[in-house]
């Protein structure tokens, strides 16, 4: 039987899960291994620039040369910008409200991005914040290796 | 530049749900209105740009899933993943480059998949994606640190949800349309600080398409053509803590560049009417400042004014613009779409008396990390 044209519209449901391994790199993993092994924030900066960057990375994308020079960040910083977030999302590294943050860590020319966990309402710019890292048995190389800021 | 036209303009209307038509059906709709507009048949087209976004439709290579619909058969067809402003840039260039004409369609059904996951995937996936942050998220600090420079108000940036969304009354494409006070923005459901609910434009479902002509096509059309005067876009830096966010770098460069090549010294003197991707309320001003019509930290000052208002000397978003409507990559595309109404005098009771030159925008990436402008008129 040919069904009539106001048919209740049917939808399908569907996910797409796909695995990914994603090598970061030479400048990514010495950044990602300081987090791990020492608990220490690294960057590089720019001989031609003197820009400081971080997460570090292979060039300086104003200069167009690579970057060659390691230097080790305060794991303190002033925050530069940020939002206190109210909505929850599963893929949010932990209950709302958080906030997340620009931060200029001491040393660094660029902001560097994470979130603040706790008192988010006490949060606003230029409050100097600092990285609180995970418990050395549990940092596998990741950036929430640095559990999160908390205001100093 | 050579004299090519915009001769072809056709758009759905934006909804929350578009339950009854597939993205092959959305796109098979605007390309039949876009040919019926123009008074062009499919063999008067010879190239195609569709407009997708492969996680937004969930499959790869979406673009292959709607040429057909597109009217591609046996047609020299190419796509672009960005904002429809992007697309139609790319099939400007092809008709620079030799082809009579191309037709540019975009479409995307933002009620099928999950949005935010969607635009966590556009961050890093070392450094960014793992903390969860999405296009929301990012936009909040940008609004936060463009509130901080120059110390703007949260009102200032609700004004301008009250006048897009009641705009969008004139609109009937439009998909919300509202009836703000300022103290509703205010009050309305805190999202992610200095952003509420109503700061916010919708998530729409949506088609639109264009057709971009050179000078001997444009004839054979039956529309009045409006002329592309200017185009340039321009892209930032990728990662938010590298960007100054509180000043549009880019914008500020690609309207220059299209400025330039349609003679224009003074802006705010020479164009008519704006059509820009507010996708956030405090995007409008920010993006005023980039396109030149104001000094920085000024943007606010001008709906203050009244100046961005349907009765003030530049009016903005006179469609409601994409607070009222967020198909995402068509939002820019319907910017052109609206600019070229305007010029062809066909705008309804969004017209604007007399407009001759329009400028059209879009963005692509967070916070506007690249944007796309065009130049318009009614003149050739
Ligand atoms: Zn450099």
């Amino acid at each position: 039987m040919i069904k009539p044209e106001k048919t209740p519209i049917l939808s399908q449901k569907g996910q797409i899960a796909m695995p990914y391994t994603w090598w970061v790199g030479n400048a990514g993993s010495r950044f990602l291994a300081a987090l791990r092994d020492d608990a220490r924030i690294i960057g590089n900066s720019c001989e031609e620039c003197g820009k400081v960057f971080v997460p570090p990375r292979k060039n300086c994308g104003y200069c167009y040369r690579e970057l060659t020079k390691w230097v080790e960040l305060g794991n303190e910083g002033t925050v530069i910008a940020h939002t206190v977030v109210h909505f929850s999302f599963s893929l949010h590294p932990c209950r709302t409200p958080f906030a997340y943050a620009l931060i200029k860590l001491d040393g660094a020319d660029v902001g560097f991005m994470h979130v603040v966990r706790d008192h988010p309402e006490r949060l606003s710019n230029n409050v100097r914040v600092k990285a609180i890292f995970r418990d050395r048995a549990l940092r596998i190389g990741h950036i929430l290796d640095i559990e999160t800021f908390e205001i100093i | 530049m050579d004299h090519i036209a915009i001769v072809g303009v056709a758009q759905t209307g934006y909804e929350a749900k578009i339950r009854n038509k597939t993205n092959y059906d959305l796109v098979y709709e605007v390309t039949k209105g876009v040919l019926d507009d123009a008074g062009l048949s499919l063999a008067d087209i010879d190239n195609i740009v569709t407009v997708s976004n492969d996680f937004m439709d969930g499959r790869t290579i979406s673009s292959m899933a709607v040429g057909e619909a597109a009217g591609g058969h046996d047609k020299n067809i190419s796509t672009v993943e960005g904002d429809g402003t992007f697309g139609a840039f790319y099939g400007a260039m092809r008709v620079l480059g030799g082809f009579n004409t191309t037709l540019v369609v975009a479409h995307s059904k933002g009620s099928e998949g999950s949005l935010k996951h969607i635009t966590n995937a556009m961050f890093d996936p070392v450094y960014h994606r793992l903390i969860g942050i999405e296009a929301i998220s990012a936009s909040a600090i940008q609004a936060n640190s463009y509130m901080d420079r120059f110390g703007l108000s949260e009102e200032s940036f609700a004004m301008v949800s009250v006048k897009n969304h009641q705009n969008g009354f004139n609109n009937p494409y439009a998909h919300m349309p509202l009836n703000l006070t300022v103290e509703d923005v205010m009050k309305s459901a805190r999202i992610a600080d200095p952003l509420k609910l109503l700061d916010c434009s919708p998530v729409s479902d949506g088609a639109a398409a264009i057709i971009i002509a050179n000078e001997e096509y444009s004839r054979r059309a039956k529309t009045r053509p409006v002329w592309i005067k200017g185009i340039a876009h321009c892209v930032e830096e990728y990662f938010l803590g590298d960007r100054d966010l509180a000043v549009a770098k880019s914008l500020r460069q690609a309207s220059r560049k299209a400025y330039e090549m349609a003679g224009i010294s003074r802006p705010v003197d020479s164009i008519d009417v704006v059509e820009l991707y507010d996708a956030f309320s405090y995007m409008e001003p920010l993006w005023l400042e980039g396109l030149g019509f104001c000094e920085e930290g000024r943007g606010p000052g001008m709906l203050k004014d009244g100046i961005t208002l349907m009765s003030g000397k530049l009016p903005v978003n006179p469609s409601g613009g994409v607070l009222s409507s967020h198909a995402l990559l068509v939002a820019g595309l319907a910017r052109i779409i609206e600019a070229t109404l305007q010029l062809r005098g066909e705008a309804g009771s969004r017209q604007i008396p007399e407009a001759k030159t329009a400028l059209a925008h879009g963005i692509n990436g967070p916070c506007g990390q690249s944007h796309c402008v065009w130049v318009l008129s009614s003149e050739q």
